[in-house]
């Protein structure tokens, strides 16, 4: 099973009801057998790229293109099975309940005959180091775990063109690791060719012989060996929010902070999602001007710790207090507060932006929790106008928050929490998916917070965002039941 | 999805499941064809004769029946108050008339319940989600792109359920959560339908990636197989009724229910 042979002549392909072109005038050869990392800033197509060669754009009433984009020499749609697919999200391309099941689909579809697709689901799941049985649940996997489970389904139908679309932008630390090094096994076994989108070019750069750019008005903008190409693209990518390791975003400089006034903690604190505890015994205290880090593995129970802290989830055991100088007359215990008498105390920013978003315009948006606290409209404005500067969505003010890109949306969100400026806030993984200059905003304008004295909790797997800004940093260890 | 609780070592856990909607069905439309107490009361005894087979433990079994046997009286009584009043009157207040005829009817009522709820309960938690794909697709020939399709996106449903309690949540966190919750309520729907279809299409993309919907004639990994075993269920399920409907036609009992006035 030989690797599959890449070639573009200026194609592009423009989404249906669109003005622009997603990809315009690409040219590019790639060999049987090339490990490709695809570049390039956010919007300029490399999603649509990977789509292209798997053949799932869709036809006419999808959209429009131009040029020919050919998988050994054929319209990719013609092969399919010769070009493999992964997406960003974990969850989102789990077909079928069982292991064995989801990973033998492909094969199906491929009207491979049974003895040979139980043969291939057997070898897939060992190459990809998932020893698991055929009949355990997909339901029961960790984000690490689905995404070598989507890389065994597409191994299984045995293609000669791996496509990686940003596998790991979701996963921790652990979860990255898993996921690269299945790669590198699937392609020293299969020998297939690999093209791979991502924004952390660390993540990849030891598994790629070549680096294509693509640049934003459509086209390569540069394409070599890695070392080259991130020597001499390096400043460029990295200002346009490209991870390069040899470019890092700036670190803030935090004035330092002794112990600030306590303003919230946890007493022996165990929460749960549910009836299902997933930690217990968590004693911390934040103060004005401090960041407490929670890391640990999925499912050690941070996100659960944060929205419990944030007076959203009542505590399974144990207390969530308020200090007086936070509750100002509310009462101590924040689960007890009414949802306005959050908005100037704690501020929770959700891993998923879209789970707070409330109306169809970006404007409006900002202004409905000034609205909860009747702030003049005169104030109102103002704070407005002031949270758009600072977080660079002015000009997509009447824009429709569901349309935003996931940086903007992630600077939305923030933005919706600080215009009621709540001395606390609890961020939910933060920094998840965000490139690099998103990255570098979201922790200069944290750390501006922390330096006026207001406090942060948040839950984290990213190593890069406890150094810059975590005062002290809590690792959390899953509980024994929870992995059961 | 159900968890599927079964003992492996009975039968019914291996039966086709097709077999078993097959043949609740079976029993389900020839009792509702009447409304006499007789058929009903024969079709229910010879059903739990059958449970003790079925492989289901006595917890499962009244853990999942248990809102049918809440359900069933409720219709009872209801009948028995507001039912069609005939014969001797015993209790009378306002619209309330619990006469010889509405209480006859109420007992059959319940009884019919049970009988068509408790074999469908016990058949359908044996059922596991991809097997019964698996049967109406190579057994009952459904096309296979809609059974699928229907079956992948089964798995979205504890997803979406999830992205709901986070929809509330977020909410209580913009402040906006102490009033007007119903006036809230179709925002959030829509919220939750804006992430559903991206959900979706995401699923769509990834199972179109793996081949699925392409003219390949498709295998199938796991043989659905309709043999001696789903075929005797059936006939069980057959004798069932038939017997019910013997036994209460020969008692005088059987009346249709669309001959009641």
């Amino acid at each position: 099973m030989p690797g599959a042979r890449v070639s573009a002549r200026g194609w592009g392909w423009r989404h249906a009801g669109r003005d622009d072109w997603a990809v315009r005038d690409l040219d590019l050869a790639i060999e049987p057998g090339e490990r490709v990392l695809l570049l390039g800033a956010s919007g300029v197509g490399k999603s649509t790229v990977i789509h292209g060669l798997a053949g799932v754009l869709g036809g006419d009433e999808e959209g429009e293109s131009a040029g020919e984009l050919t998988l050994d020499g054929d319209h990719p749609a013609s092969r399919r099975g010769r070009a493999g697919l992964v997406l960003q999200d974990p969850d989102s391309q789990v077909i079928l309940a069982r292991v064995g099941d989801d990973v033998a689909f492909g094969c199906e579809n491929l009207g491979v005959p049974r003895e040979e697709t139980w043969r291939r689901v057997r070898e897939a799941l060992a190459i990809v180091g998932l020893d698991l049985p055929l009949e355990h649940s997909t339901e029961a996997l960790s984000g690490g775990q689905k995404q070598r489970l989507a890389l065994a389904g597409v191994l299984a139908m045995r293609p000669g063109l791996l496509l990686l679309d940003e596998p790991t932008a979701n996963l921790d630390p652990e979860g990255v690791r898993e996921v690269v090094e299945a790669t590198r096994r699937v392609l020293d076994e299969t020998g297939a060719t690999l093209v791979v989108v991502e924004h952390r070019v660390e993540v990849w750069r030891e598994l790629v012989d070549r680096v294509i750019v693509l640049g934003a008005d459509g086209g390569v903008l540069a394409d070599g060996v890695p070392a080259r190409v991130l020597t001499d693209e390096g400043e460029a990518l990295a200002a346009s929010g490209v991870w390069v390791p040899s470019h890092p975003p700036r670190m803030p400089v935090r004035r330092d902070h002794g112990s600030g006034e306590s303003l919230v903690s946890a007493e022996q604190l165990s929460v749960a999602r549910g009836r299902r505890v997933v930690q217990e015994g968590v004693d911390l205290t934040v103060g004005a001007g401090q960041a407490i880090a929670l890391t640990g593995a999925n499912g050690a129970g941070k996100s659960t710790l944060v929205l419990t802290l944030a007076g959203l989830l009542a505590p399974a055991a144990g207390r969530v207090l308020a200090h007086p100088v936070l509750a100002d007359g509310a009462g101590d215990a924040p689960l007890r507060w009414r949802s306005r008498e959050l908005l100037t105390r704690i501020g929770t920013v959700f891993q998923d932006p879209e789970h707070q978003l409330l109306t169809g315009r970006v404007r409006e948006e900002l202004a409905i929790g000034l609205r909860a606290l009747r702030v003049s409209r005169a104030e109102q404005e103002a704070r407005i106008d002031e949270l758009l500067q600072r977080l660079r969505l002015t000009h997509l003010a009447d824009a429709n928050p569901f349309t935003l890109s996931g940086g903007e949306k992630r600077r939305l969100s923030v933005a919706t929490m600080l215009a009621t400026r709540p001395p606390v806030l609890m961020l939910d993984e933060p920094t998840f998916g965000q490139d690099s200059r998103t990255w570098e905003e979201l922790v200069a304008m944290l750390t501006s917070l922390l330096d006026d004295g207001n406090a942060i909790v948040m839950a984290t797997h990213d190593e890069r965002l406890v150094d810059a800004l975590a005062t002290s940093t809590l690792r959390l260890q899953p509980r024994a039941e929870v992995l059961a | 999805m159900t968890a599927v609780a079964v003992r492996p070592d009975r039968a019914v856990a291996t039966i086709n499941p097709v077999a078993k909607l097959a043949t609740a069905l079976l029993v389900a439309g020839v009792l509702v064809l009447t409304i006499d107490w007789v058929s009903a009361t024969v079709a229910l005894v010879l059903e739990f004769a059958l449970f003790a087979f079925a492989g289901v433990s006595a917890r499962t079994f009244w853990l999942r029946t248990l809102p049918i046997w809440i359900m069933a009286p409720l219709a009872g009584v209801t009948i028995a108050l507001y039912g069609e009043a005939s014969g001797d009157t015993y209790f009378e207040w306002l619209f309330v008339h619990v006469t010889e005829g509405s209480v006859t009817l109420a007992i059959a009522t319940v009884l019919r319940v049970l009988a068509i709820g408790l074999p469908a309960v016990v058949l359908f938690i044996t059922i596991d989600p991809t097997d019964l794909a698996d049967g109406l697709a190579q057994v009952a020939k459904l096309p296979s792109r809609f059974v699928l399709g229907a079956l992948a996106g089964l798995r979205l449903v504890g997803l979406l359920i999830s992205d709901w309690r986070s929809l509330e949540l977020g909410r209580r966190a913009r402040g906006v959560s102490d009033h007007g919750r119903v006036r809230r309520l179709p925002g959030q729907a829509f919220a939750l339908l804006v992430i559903a279809i991206r959900r979706g299409s995401k699923l769509a993309t990834a199972m179109e990636a793996r081949g699925f919907g392409g003219t390949t004639r498709r295998s199938w990994a796991r043989a659905s197989h309709f043999g001696r075993s789903e075929v005797l269920l059936l006939i069980i399920g057959a004798a069932i009724a038939a017997t019910a409907v013997a036994v209460s036609v020969a008692t005088g009992h059987w009346n249709f229910i669309w001959a009641r006035a």
